[in-house]
């Protein structure tokens, strides 16, 4: 088994089954926690709000699985504000795999909420291996209200009022805030970088 | 800022992208899945998928086409037709539409708007809204994908936006009646009257005709993307030839 797309009931995950397939990956979707703990690689998609999401988490009983994982683990767009410890949209409980608080874009007046676009990586300035071959500079695609807090773990900013964590790699665990699945020829590479990532 | 964005619209009747004037007379002009893996390879930052005949007949849209279009696109695409339940919205999401877009359903029953915020994020809500300009005000209609019953929803555009927005809109699709399918450019003080109620991304919608015409757009409306068919299916302007114009205009254009 190559890897899995953890289904949360959170409704996006054709948009990134199609992107793997694109890949020519193999994987399975499940919310089964062994299953989970048995991948050698664990996608953590999101859409939606992050109370619904962690809400899901415990009524599927995955949280202690998933926060213990020690392989490969990529949360995309919300999946990665899930990796935090906590959110304060709806005060949901993150999983704690990375220290900090996921809070609302702050936008100047007159500017729309949420960001919503292609907007610039900007390279941290560190190795990545999930952002190899990709340009600084390049453009993604966001979709989100709220922000994770910028830290060691964080391999790309971006901006939108403030600058945020834009991806992030610290050990086993991984996460871009853009929709990798939907960002083009970058977005792809991003993908197989995780696919191709050491267990 | 996020780089502007232009959005092809592809209007889908019957298994294929329409187009009429002034939102009559619908002729064919494409296959969904071909015009939309067309529009990705030159460059497009979204497409918008309209069935136009979805609400006026009261009927579902076909999904088979959403997951055909999503099979094929790494850019994001919305999906927008007679969608009135969150289990519709939630089915459409799962063939893989990054956002749904509701029109007539929202007039009539505004709650929606709440309940697919809640349920999926306001950032996959997007509230699309045909309004005309009628004695001395920007008014809103429903039902414009039929012109047997098109219609005033008796509501205005401005005070409509901004509740779509206060329920949880994500993002406001203004198609602006009087200069859609004309081509003599958006209609840019309607457009700059909502940007300046909408707190929510604003894209224009109706009048592209000309490159100018989008350069006008962003400049004097501020707006953060800009929809087009007629002027795209039809060849008369090429997506990166404008997306090079734009960009040389000191318009943020992802190249």
């Amino acid at each position: 088994m190559s890897a899995v797309i953890v289904d949360l009931g959170c409704a996006n995950l054709a948009s990134m089954r199609f992107a793997l397939d694109r890949l020519g990956a193999l994987y399975r979707i499940t919310n089964d926690a062994a299953v989970i703990a048995a991948a050698e690689r664990v996608i953590l998609p999101g859409v939606g709000s992050a109370r619904y999401a962690a809400d899901r988490i415990d009524a599927l009983g995955l949280r202690d699985t998933l926060s213990r994982l020690e392989q490969p683990l990529l949360g995309v767009c919300l999946g990665m504000q899930l990796l935090y410890e906590t959110s304060v949209e709806g005060e949901a409980r993150g999983l704690g795999r990375r220290k900090g608080r996921v809070e609302r874009l702050a936008v100047p007046t007159g500017a729309p909420w949420p960001h919503m676009g292609w907007s610039k990586l900007r390279m941290a300035g560190r190795d990545s291996r999930l952002l190899d071959g990709v340009d600084d500079g390049a453009y993604v695609y966001f979709v989100h209200g709220f922000y994770c807090p910028i830290g060691n773990e964080t391999a790309a900013l971006a901006d939108y009022g403030s600058a945020f964590s834009a991806a992030v790699e610290a050990e086993n665990i991984y996460g871009c805030q853009f929709h990798p699945e939907r960002s083009g020829i970058d977005g792809a590479r991003v993908l197989k970088n995780f696919l191709e990532a050491p267990c | 800022m996020p780089a502007r964005r232009i959005v092809p619209c592809l209007d889908v009747r019957d298994g294929a992208v329409v187009k009429g004037v002034k939102f009559k007379n619908h002729r064919v002009v494409g296959g969904i899945a071909e015009l939309a893996q067309r529009y990705r390879d030159e460059g497009a930052d979204e497409l918008v998928l309209y069935d136009i005949a979805a609400s006026p007949e009261n009927r579902d849209v076909d999904v088979k086409w959403v997951s055909d279009v999503a099979r094929i696109l790494d850019i994001p695409f919305a999906v927008a037709g007679g969608i009135r339940t969150a289990a519709q919205a939630a089915l459409r999401l799962e063939c893989g539409a990054d956002k749904i877009s509701i029109n007539s359903p929202a007039l009539e029953r505004p709650a929606l708007i709440d309940e697919l915020a809640a349920r999926f994020g306001s950032q996959c809500v997007v509230v699309g809204v045909d309004s005309k300009y009628e004695d001395g005000d920007y008014m809103i209609y429903q039902y414009t994908g039929d012109m047997a019953r098109s219609r005033p929803a008796g509501r205005r555009t401005l005070d409509w936006i901004r509740e779509a927005v206060d329920r949880g809109a994500g993002e406001i699709v203004l198609n602006c009646m009087n200069s859609d399918g004309v081509r003599k450019g958006y209609d840019l003080e309607q457009l700059q009257a909502a940007r300046s109620v909408c707190p929510a991304p604003l894209i224009a919608s109706g009048g592209a005709g000309a490159m100018e015409h989008f350069k006008d757009v962003f400049k004097s409306a501020d707006v953060s993307a800009a929809l087009a068919a007629s002027v795209f299916h039809s060849g008369d302007i090429a997506i990166p030839e404008l997306k090079r114009y734009l960009h040389a205009c000191d318009i943020e254009m992802r190249l």
